[in-house]
This record gives structure tokens, sequence and C-alpha cells, in this order.
């Protein structure tokens, strides 16, 4: 019997392996659209090469807050209050902007009791993948309809919605949000790509994911279910993506395509499928969107992207150092600094 | 409406012989006319003069129209309490005018408005009744100074108040050079007006006013300025590097000075960039969540707001407080409940703060008195916020935060910025990872925090407003639950041991013993003067200047059968925490209370201890 030779475990750019970027066991129900986002955020940062220690994670309340729980267990976690994840994130990004920033959040989460951080936080253009895990309804406390629940859905217990849902990619648009998404917990192939263009973003990376609350939210009725997202979604593109350190964009077949590309350098091809939509124009994007509204279509991919945009910290002409690691020299003035105040309040 | 004396004074304390240096001269005007400088003006040349002052602005929550008060006290005993009898009055708003003359104390001065006939309402004032408006109608004539006649007019009555109260030409001179630094054509204007206003009162008023000034030298190398100034150079010099905020009176230029001071003292001269990060917050909500999650990350960060901002924060307090997070919010108290008298002054939040948030919590509270109480305890503050990784409250008020104070100069702090039990990459490293956010290793409760960017693969924790174990991991077992919250209370007990004590100053022959706080000290110290000088009423005083109070503030107590707590709010709220920490004493307490929106005034401190304490020199009313 010949000896087997282990093979090495496969890890990224930085040797790390994909466990290296697993967290706990998630305690969400069997199905939960939510684990599947999971898991597509573990890869993406693995296959991007993300140091583990620069992550910083954000989540507000429900069950898809608790998420960040359940990946990169080698990163910082914050999970705060009900909606007010946009504030916890953006002061911890002004005081430490070399962290990558990721906060998870739910429709209850962004679209109700944090609306008014989640609008501020666009405008700002803070660095920060805000991810919505989209189910239509609360689910940590039992199914009540969200305010992104469509007009005229359904409850399991055929309860039906009456007020037009919040869109929130036509209002991350519309403030400004320079990297805004729409994708599907079952659509692994394009949330991996969108996610990964994400990281290489240096603004807010808006990404409304519907994802299926199988226990509320899965039946007949609703147009959040799994099965009404697969039979309706109808991606306006393909996305391929290709980080600043690989040099694979000649293997993506041409055709076509409209890349956009980083500061960093990475590349983002997007392959027209049947429409024209240049993801880069910001007036198509509303149009698009506004209609596909009133269509009830369900439209996937980058809706709107221009990664030049200055971020907050640059707004603020910031240093780039970490407030925390600035010298005291340099955050306290000299005595005579003090002199000088005080001399004028003689 | 007015806010002079209300009449009912006690004969016994009025004043009896006129001396000088000591006075209270109130400028009603409108808001809105431009007053401020000529008001700043005045103060500033009597504190030039070297007699101490205090300058306080009574004003409307409006922009326009609405009536301003703006009273300054000259004390050559150096009180700089609200003094709550009116001595002069400069009588310059028509709206006004019949309830400010009714009010002011018999004796008592009145500048005025000649067109205002007011001389004919009372027979025991001296009347000065000037034509400012025709005075200013004959310099601004046809001039392009027509425009300013509404300013000009001020500065007249600067002019008119120093030549019958003996303020020097010189100080007001150098006090409007100074106030309108560099402007040479303000300046030449405003010298005008006075002098105009000067000559007048010198040829039309023999008679000067029994109320003077007399040159002293007690301000020399002192400076004055407001406590929302005062607390902001703190933050620059405490290395705060994250500040948000919402505008809200009376807190909104403590963030405005420091954004002020921030230009100048926090742009690094070799790359132009900020070492500073400042966000004007869409709420209060958003400004305390942005504080915590720069506290989280290591940064020094505070807010500034009052009462209905403290309201909007409160679930993220509990959530610093749970998770514990260094954060400081300077709460710049007014008058509540809800919007209330939104530009008066009150204690009024002390019992919130001290609570804030649903479940079990408490907070280190502190309680500045003067300007450069607010200077050192802003920079206490952020020491204390990450020595006990926690929400630190400092608590001033509008009074404090707005108003003129006289102060010694700053001390340059000393050495260098507590950080706290924080862990390095290093520190985790010969730890081997076993360490856990909330485990406590001293015995004080405070546990280790490592800062989010550590490079080490076992520095990272998890951080959760729920229930969590000492490694803050998910628990929702009862008796991690317990150990946790425990733990949080010991480390309370330990902020006891770090937090400022309290001031003691006992006199021999004292009868009972008066605390006070925050700006309710200086009432109080005035008040206990007059004690015992018109009534033989001796009072050991305690200031308390933080809660949790260390084990000395108990022995006070322990020594005084009755304690007068003096409080600006209607319910006694710092009696009300006492009575809850300290049962034993809880009978002991009485309290003396204002709560009119008004600074305290030393009057109501008298008449409210002569009320329980039996003074056998106090005359009948
Ligand atoms: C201030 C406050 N109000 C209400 C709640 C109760 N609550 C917890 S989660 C939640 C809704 C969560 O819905 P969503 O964000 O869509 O998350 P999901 O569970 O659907 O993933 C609510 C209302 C709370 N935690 N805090
Ligand atoms: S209740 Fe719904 S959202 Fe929550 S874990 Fe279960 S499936 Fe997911
Ligand atoms: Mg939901």
């Amino acid at each position: 019997m010949s000896a087997t030779v282990p093979s090495a475990p496969k890890t990224n750019r930085l040797g790390l392996a994909k466990s290296d970027y697993e967290g706990a066991k998630s305690t969400l129900c069997l199905g939960c659209g939510h684990d599947v986002i999971t898991k597509q955020i573990v890869t993406a940062f693995y296959e991007m090469g993300v140091e583990p220690h620069r992550v910083a994670k954000f989540s507000g309340i429900g069950c898809s807050s608790k998420t960040p729980n359940y990946f990169l267990n080698r990163s910082w976690g914050f999970n705060g209050v009900h909606g007010r994840m946009p504030s916890l994130a953006t002061g911890a990004i002004l005081a430490n902007r070399s962290l990558v920033g990721i906060g998870v959040s739910g429709d209850g989460d962004t679209a109700s009791i944090g609306i008014g951080q989640f609008m501020h936080l666009l405008r700002r253009n803070v660095p920060l993948i805000y991810i919505v895990e989209n189910n239509g309804v609360y689910g940590l406390t039992k199914g009540q309809f969200s305010a992104t629940a469509d007009l005229g859905a359904t409850l399991k217990d055929g309860t039906v919605n009456d007020l037009p849902a919040v869109d929130l990619c036509s209002l991350a648009v519309e403030l400004g949000c320079a990297f805004v998404a729409r994708s599907f917990s079952g659509d692994m192939k394009q949330l991996q790509a969108i996610l990964q263009a994400a990281i290489a973003h240096k603004g807010t990376a808006l990404l409304d994911v519907i994802s299926p609350c199988v226990t509320f939210n899965d039946h007949e009725g609703s147009t959040k279910s799994y099965k009404y997202a697969k039979d309706h979604e109808e991606p306006l593109h393909e996305i391929g993506f290709v980080p600043f350190f690989e040099d694979t964009l000649a293997e993506i077949p041409p055709g076509e395509v409209k890349d956009v590309t980083f500061p960093d350098g990475s590349v983002v091809r997007f392959h027209s499928v049947g429409r024209d939509y240049d993801p880069t124009n910001r007036e198509q994007a509303l149009a698009v969107l506004h209609e596909s509204r009133q269509k009830k279509e369900f439209l996937t991919g980058i809706l709107y992207l221009a990664p030049e945009q200055p971020s907050l910290p640059d707004v603020l002409g910031m240093t780039d150092e970490p407030l925390h690691q600035i010298p005291l020299e340099k955050v306290r003035p000299p005595k005579a600094a003090l002199d000088a105040i005080m001399e004028s309040l003689r | 409406m007015s806010l002079g004396v209300s009449g009912e004074m006690p004969a016994a304390i009025t004043q009896s012989a006129v001396s000088a240096n000591d006075f209270s001269l109130q400028v009603a005007t409108a808001n809105g006319s431009g007053s401020q400088t000529a008001n700043n003006v005045l103060m500033r040349a009597i504190f030039r003069m070297g007699i101490p002052v205090s300058g306080k602005n009574l004003f409307p929550s409006n922009i326009q129209g609405l009536p301003t008060w703006f009273t300054i006290r000259a004390s050559g005993a150096g009180y700089i309490a609200r003094k709550r009898e009116i001595d002069v009055l400069i009588l310059m708003n028509p709206d006004t005018a019949a309830a400010d003359v009714r009010d002011v104390r018999p004796g008592a001065v009145v500048i005025c408005e000649k067109k205002l006939g007011v001389e004919k309402l009372r027979d025991d004032l001296t009347f000065y009744p000037v034509p400012f408006s025709e005075l200013v109608m004959k310099v601004t004539a046809g001039s392009e100074l027509a425009k300013l006649r509404k300013l000009i007019v001020n500065m007249i009555y600067v002019g008119v108040a120093a030549e019958l109260m003996g303020i020097e030409t010189a100080e007001v001179g150098e006090a409007i050079r100074r106030q309108l630094k560099g402007k040479t054509k303000a300046i030449e204007f405003n010298l005008g007006a006075f002098h105009l206003g000067l000559d007048y009162s010198q040829k039309t008023f023999p008679e000067k006013s029994p109320y003077r000034v007399e040159r002293m030298n007690a301000t020399a190398g002192k400076i004055i300025l407001d406590g929302n100034n005062a607390a902001a150079i703190g933050c620059l010099f405490a290395g705060a590097t994250v500040c948000t905020w919402y505008p809200i009176t009376p807190s909104s230029s403590l963030c405005e000075s420091f954004i002020d001071h921030c230009e100048t003292h926090r742009k690094d001269p070799e790359t132009g960039k900020m070492n500073v990060a400042i966000v004007q917050a869409e709420d209060e909500i958003a400004a305390i969540g942005m504080v915590i999650g720069a506290g989280w990350a290591g940064a020094r960060s505070f807010t500034a707001t009052s009462g209905p901002g403290i309201s909007l924060m409160s679930e993220f307090i509990g959530l610093g407080y749970y998770t514990e997070v260094p954060s400081v919010i300077i709460d710049v108290q007014r008058t509540g409940p809800s919007t209330g008298l939104p530009t008066r002054t009150m204690q009024g939040d002390v019992l919130f703060v001290y609570t804030n948030s649903h479940g079990d919590t408490r907070h280190p509270v502190l309680f500045p008195s003067s300007p450069e109480e607010c200077y050192l305890m802003a920079q206490q503050a952020f020491d204390l916020a990450e020595q006990l990784q926690t929400p630190v409250f400092v608590l001033s008020d509008l009074d404090l935060g707005m108003n003129n104070w006289m102060s010694d100069p700053f001390p340059y702090p000393e050495g260098a910025i507590t950080r706290g039990k924080v862990l390095s990459a290093e520190d985790v490293e010969r730890l081997k990872g076993d360490w856990g956010r909330y485990r406590d290793v001293e015995g004080d409760g405070i546990p280790y925090r490592t800062v989010p960017g550590t490079p080490h693969p076992l520095a990272a924790y998890f951080t959760r407003g729920s229930g969590h174990n000492e490694s803050g991991v998910y628990s929702e077992k009862p008796e991690d639950y317990v150990r946790n919250v425990d733990r949080l209370k010991r480390k309370f007990e330990t902020a006891r041991t770090l937090v400022p004590g309290p001031v003691f100053e006992d006199r021999p022959r004292a009868v009972a013993g008066v605390l006070a706080y925050g700006t309710s000290h200086w009432g109080t110290v005035e008040a206990r003067d007059r004690l015992s000088k018109e009534f033989g009423v001796e009072l050991d005083y305690c200031r308390l200047t933080a809660l949790p109070a260390p084990p000395s503030f108990r022995d006070w107590m322990q020594r005084h059968d009755r304690i007068f707590v003096v409080e600006q709010n209607r319910d006694g709220q710092l009696a009300t925490i006492l009575k809850d920490e300290y049962p034993e004493f809880a009978t002991r307490f009485v309290s003396v209370l204002q709560y009119n929106g008004l600074p305290l005034d030393a009057t109501t401190v008298v008449n409210g201890v002569l009320d329980a304490q039996p003074a056998p020199g106090r005359k009948e009313r």
C-alpha cells in the first residue's frame, strides 16, 4: 500500500485557507436565504485575499443582523441596535479608515426603523459594503410585513400588504450612492462577482439582496419567495470581476462588453444580455428602476457604478492614519497654542 | 413678562448702603438689535478695571424681535452668581419697559430712552432719560452710517453708562478695539458713538449714579470665556479625534468652537490633512452611534448635546454601557421637559443621565462649575471613558456653557493620556490568545480590549448588545448574565475611586451642611457668606464634582444631621439619587430649589435655608 501524500490545502494570495474566513455556526432556520449570503461573503473575502484583521463587521438587529457572527471569525464585529448600524459603521470607519467595513442589515432594519441613517450613510458615501438581506418581512419578530414588501403580496395567513414597497436601489441611486446592486441569494455566481467588486469599491456599496425567509415568507403569494425570485429574476448583464492582483481579463470572452475600472486596477466586465444597459449612466439607472417597478420586474445586477466618487474621509480631508495611532504630539497642540488661545480671551 | 425681582424679598437682606463695585446692571433690548457687542464692551471695560464681573445673556428662542436681557454683575467681593436684584437698568426695549421698571429694586438707576416716558412709573428710582433715537439720527443723518443706526445706538448707551458709573474711557476704548479686532472702520464709528453718549451724559446729568465702579486689582491675568468654548478647548487638548453633533441650543457653540480650534490646530502642517473627523450628524441618534463606533475603533470620540438629544440617544447609551465602549457625552442642560425653555438654564438631566437607558445602568457623571472645570473635566472624561471603557457624561448647563465667566488661564495638560486596558498584538501573542473581552482579570471589573485592526489572528472579538459571556460570545445563560452585570457593578465601584472628588469647605460652628454641584455652586457660596454675615448661620460646604461619589462624601454626610441640597430643578434630582444610594441619610436632606429657567441667585438659597433653619437674626417679612 502506498502512502497518500495529503494534498496541501488550497490557500489565497495571503496563504490563508478558506476556513480562516469562516465564522461561528449559524443558528438561523435551515434553508434561510441569509445563510447562503453568508457563504458567499466568506468566499468573496477569501478570494479577494483581504486580511481578516482589517475587516470590521457591523449589523443592526434581526435574523440578518445576526449573520456577521457567522463569517470572518478573525475579524472585528459590532452588532449594535435596531436600524442604527450606519452610524456605528460611520464612526468606526472614520476612526480607522484602513478598515474594510461590511455591514449586514435586514429590510426591516434598513427600510423601516433605520431608513434615516441608511439615507444619510449613502449621502455621505461612507466606505462600507452595505448588504440588505431583503426578505420582505421581519423574520426575527415572526413574520410581520416590512416596508419592502410588494403591494399586494400576502402573508402566510392571507393578510394582504396594501402599501407600496420602498425601493432601496432607486433611493440609493437618487442619493448619490456610487455602487448600487440588486441580487438574489439564489444567484450565487452573480452575487459572488458583485461582492468581490464591492470589496474593491472605496465608497458605499449597496447590495439589496433578495434573501427568502423560509419560515415566514416563502409561500405562494409572496414576492420574496425562492420560487418567485427564481421565476422572475432578470439579470441586466453578466458580471465578471477581475481583482487588481490577477490578470485574467483576457480569459473573459469578448462580446458586447463594457469594462469599469476601479482606482486600484480591478475591473468589472459587464456582458450585456439582451438589453442595452450602461451601469455608469445614472439617469438610465433611475429610468430603468422606475420602469421595472411599474412592470413588476425583478432586475438584478450592478445598477449603477461610479468608482471614482470621493468618499467621506476624503471629503473631510482626513489623514490616512488610524486616528488612535496618531502620536499625542500631533493631536495635543503645544503649550504655545494654549497660550495663544488664552491670550485671545483676555 | 419680566425677569426682575419678584418684590417679596425680605427687607433684611436688601442691601442698605451702596458701595462701589457692587451692582447688577441689566440691559433690556430686543434680540437681533445687535446689542451683544456693546454689552460685551461694557462688561470687558469693567473687567479691565480690575473688577470681578460676570455676564449673563437671558435670551429668547427666537432670532429677531423678542425681548433679551443682558446682565452684568460687578462684585468687588468676587461674587459672580446672577444677582436677583437689579441695581442699574438700561432700558432700550419699549415692549418690556413698564415691567422692567416695575421689577428693579428701590433706589435703582434707570438709563432709558427718553420718549418711553417711564419716569412717571415710579418715584423711588433715579431716571436718566436719554433721547437715544434723536442722538443717533444726528450723527447718522444723510450718511452711509444710516443703516447702522440700530448698532450705533447701543454704543451710545455704553457712553452714557460709562460716564454715569465711572467706567474709564480708556478701558472702554480698549475693549472696543479688542472686541472688533482689526475692523478699523467699525472701531472708529463705535468709538464715535460711545463718545456721543459720554458727552451727552456729561452735559446733561450733573448727578452721577450711586452705583459706581472704582479701579481695583482683582482680574489681572484673568480671561473671560464661556464654558462651551472652554470644554471645546479641553477636547482639543485631550486629543479627541472624532466629534459628532446635531445642532441644539445651548450645546451647538461647543462643537462650533471645537471646529474653529481644529481648523487652526489639527491640520497637519506637512500633509495639510486633518487629524480629526467632525461630522454634523442627521440627528442625535446618529451622533451617539458614530461616537460609539469611533470609540470602539480606538478613537477619542465625543458629542455635545442637550436634554432632547439625550432622550434620543438613550438606546445607544445602553449599548455603550453594556458593550463597554469608551465615549464622552457633554450635556449642556437646558430647561425641560420637552422643548421646555430652550434658551434658559436648568440642572434638569441629572437623574435621567445617571441611569440613562433601559435595564440596570449607571454612568459616571462629571459636574463642572466653571469654565476651567469644563476644560479640565472634558479631559478627565476622556481618560475615564478609556480607563473604565464606558460612556462618561459631562453635565454642563446653559448658564455655564453660554454665559461669560471670568477664569484663570488654563494649565497645560501634564503627561500622556490614559488609554486604559488595551492589548496590543504582542500582548495577544504573549497570552497565546488566551484573553476574554469581558474577563475581570484584576478584580476591578474593568476588562481588557483590543482595538479593531490589531494585526493578530486571535486579537479580534465580537461586540454585541445582546447577552454575552466573558469571551463576548452570545449567551442567554442566567449565570453568564448575572456574572457580567455584577462585574459591571464592580466596575462602577471602581469608577467611584477614579472620578474627581468633592470639594469640602468646613466652617467652625456650622449648624448644617450645604451641598451643591455645577453652576449651583456660585449662588450657594454667596448665600453661605450672607447667611453667616447677616444671620449668623454657619454652614459647611460640599461641592459634588462627580457621581458616583467617593467614600469621603459619605463621611461628610455622616457628620451632618441636616444637609441642604441646592439644585436648579423642581424635583431635587440629586437629592433623589442620594436618598436612593444613601438611605441611611435620607431624612437629612433638605432641598433648596430654583427652577424658573434663570441662573441660581444667592437670595433663593438664603431664603431656602432660612425657611428650614431657625435664625435668630432673621426679621419677619
Ligand atoms: C428599538 C427596537 N424595536 C423593535 C425591535 C424588535 N425587532 C427585532 S428584529 C426586528 C425586525 C427585523 O427585521 P429585518 O431587519 O427585516 O430582519 P430579518 O429578521 O427579517 O432578517 C424588530 C422589529 C428591536 N430589537 N429594537
Ligand atoms: S425566521 Fe426567516 S429570516 Fe429568520 S432565520 Fe428563519 S428563515 Fe431566516
Ligand atoms: Mg427582513
